[in-house]
């Protein structure tokens, strides 16, 4: 996971908690959004990040599970065309694994 | 309209294992970390030799040896199925080894930043000097003299912060900070600099000798990289394209640097196309050279999954823009297409913009272009470190927007992919991968009457600057020539008829009142 990216998420973090935060993914492979996921989870695995051995238990969802919280016009403008693309199932089971 | 044509393209490849250990951002951060560390006492192990390098299925495709489809007739791993007896000369350019390439920094540093060892240097020129394209730079006498002893090499990347130069596992030389303070002009920006000087010249110089170009016809040169050349008052001053016509001999010829991260070569395409439609100038050359903060960019994940580390390759690329001469494909200017600002980011948006609102000014569809070539990224380098199979995700997107338009039915969506795509087979350096790697196969294959046209895209992910969180695209479509030259007349007819009609109808439309 970027390393700025991890930064600014334990900025957030730090302000707000893991009570009421969540991180919406994007990802378009099943490996690097799971890798995103277990970073914020546990920490970042690869030992590269500020989030190196911290673990700020945050869950992750992919957009994808998502679907349902948002107005479906938005959803098909901006996430129809990636969902007929990508492998949908896969990447939800791979994020899932985090949240347990 | 008399539309630019694409008169030829050259494609070079350096192997670097002596930047990529010493060099690659990658390695470089890993060594500020730990310099201990396990991945870099690992990576060594994983470098390929130079005959693996060459005779890389991928690599071949690249310098025009192999077509796109061929290669993916060739099973993966790639790695494990080399063209045996596969050469360095390609049809479209060649690979370099290190030590050569080494030879040619110190051949086009204009500021003697390079310094190799006596007995290297000696042996190097001597390879120099038989190379069919290279012998006659005139700055090839710079491997005459001030070549260095090994303890004076070794001093200067101990205590004067050079960048080192290995070949063979030996200490062969280095390059000199060129400024005391300066970190714009620190010796390993210098390095990148001059690396990508030199891997711009090679190919370059390809161009003009497989196209028989010469270079005092050349008016005029877009460089497209990802460097910045300057100092620390102006870090990306520029100008890497004079720079490079200079060692070239395109003495007629002035340019410029053009960037916009990885969509840097389809910009500079574009303003090339401009040029010449506008008849501004005559011949312009669009090149961009090899990265070496890149190489080695994902080895950690090679090295973790037991893989060569496949990015030891600089990449180079050279096309040349000129007037229609009813031959060469055409470039439709009157349909580029480009991410707007306000586009929107989405993958949909982005697409949208790039591939479907330029088909849609000519009445295309999607299915009436036969090649698409997006980012062409090998993906047995970017699948193992989670990035997926990038070009067929780009195929995938393009077929699912032909889904939505109704130019195909969902059912038949991998079918498009699979007529229009090809397999990924560029280095990952950036701007290199942005479509201009098919740009030679394409116009072999609309000369050839294979195709009739292919679309060229360029992508890229401008919020890496950390100046907007913007995305960007250009994308032109290469098509066969109508063979039709229009002659000067000094107006347009098309233009003229258009005029009449309009005028008649005024004219009716005055009875009607």
């Amino acid at each position: 996971m970027d390393l700025e990216n991890q930064a600014r998420i334990k900025d957030l973090y730090d302000k707000y908690g893991n009570e009421e935060l969540i991180v919406v993914l994007g990802g378009a492979e099943p490996e690097a959004s799971g890798l995103a996921a277990e970073t914020v989870a546990t920490g970042d695995p690869t030992f590269a990040g500020p989030l190196s051995g911290v673990s700020l238990g945050l869950k992750a969802y992919h957009i994808f599970e998502l679907k349902d919280e948002i107005p479906a016009d938005v959803y098909e403008e901006q996430v129809g065309m990636m969902e007929m693309v990508l492998d949908v199932d896969e990447i939800v089971n791979e994020v899932k694994t985090y949240r347990k | 309209m008399n539309y630019p044509v694409v008169k030829g393209a050259a494609y070079a490849l350096v192997q670097a294992n002596s930047m990529l250990l010493h060099q690659g951002s990658t390695q470089i951060t890993e060594r500020l970390k730990n310099e201990q560390s396990e991945h870099l006492k690992a990576l060594p192990e994983h470098l390929r030799s130079f005959e693996d390098a060459v005779c890389y299925p991928p690599n071949q495709a690249y310098i025009g040896n192999i077509t796109p489809d061929q290669l993916k007739e060739i099973p993966h791993p790639w790695y494990e199925n080399p063209i045996a007896g596969a050469s360095r000369d390609g049809k479209y350019g060649e690979i370099m080894p290190e030590d050569e390439f080494f030879g040619l920094m110190k051949m086009v540093d204009s500021f003697d930043l390079v310094v190799l060892e006596e007995s290297f240097q000696a042996a190097v020129k001597e390879k120099l000097q038989s190379h069919p394209i290279l012998k006659d730079i005139k700055e090839i006498t710079k491997l005459d003299s001030t070549a260095h002893s090994a303890d004076e090499i070794q001093k200067l990347v101990a205590e004067h912060n050079a960048q080192p130069l290995y070949f063979a596992g030996k200490l062969v030389g280095c390059v000199k900070k060129a400024h005391e303070f300066d970190e714009a002009l620190s010796s390993e920006v210098m390095l990148g600099n001059l690396a990508n000087k030199a891997s711009a010249v090679l190919v370059l110089k390809q161009l003009l000798a497989k196209t028989g170009l010469n270079p005092e016809q050349v008016d005029y040169i877009i460089e497209c990289s990802e460097e910045a050349c300057g100092d620390m008052n102006q870090r990306g001053g520029g100008n890497f394209a004079k720079a490079i016509g200079e060692i070239c001999g395109c003495i007629n010829a002035t340019g410029s640097d053009t960037r916009s991260f990885c969509a840097g070569p389809a910009h500079a395409l574009v303003e090339a196309a401009a040029l010449v439609q506008s008849g501004i100038y005559s011949n312009v050359v669009v090149l961009g050279g090899g990265c070496t903060a890149k190489l080695g960019m994902n080895s950690r994940d090679h090295v973790k999954k037991g893989m060569p580390a496949l990015e030891d390759m600089l990449g180079a690329f050279a096309v040349h823009i000129g007037e229609n001469d009813g031959v060469n494909p055409v470039i439709r200017t009157d349909a580029i297409g480009r991410h707007k600002i306000g586009s929107g980011a989405s993958p949909q948006a982005v697409m949208t913009a790039i591939v479907t609102d330029p088909l849609d000014k000519i009445g295309y569809k999607i299915t009436d272009i036969d090649r698409y070539a997006p980012e062409l990224q090998n993906p047995e380098i970017t699948e193992p470190a989670g990035a997926g199979n990038v070009p067929m995700a780009n195929f995938k997107m393009i077929s699912a927007l032909a889904v939505k338009r109704g130019d195909i039915q969902k059912a038949d969506l991998m079918k498009a992919v699979d007529s229009f795509g090809m397999p990924g087979f560029a280095p990952t350096q950036g701007h290199i991968p942005s479509g201009v790697p098919f740009i030679g196969h394409a116009r072999d294959m609309i000369l050839e009457g294979k195709i009739e046209r292919a679309m060229i895209i360029g992508k890229g992910s401008l919020f890496l600057g950390r100046l907007t969180n913007l995305f960007d695209g250009v994308s032109m479509i290469m098509e066969k020539n109508s063979g039709v030259v229009a002659t000067d007349t000094g107006f347009d007819q098309e233009q003229l008829r258009k005029m009449i009609a309009e005028a008649m109808r005024e004219f009716a439309k005055s009875f009607r009142e």
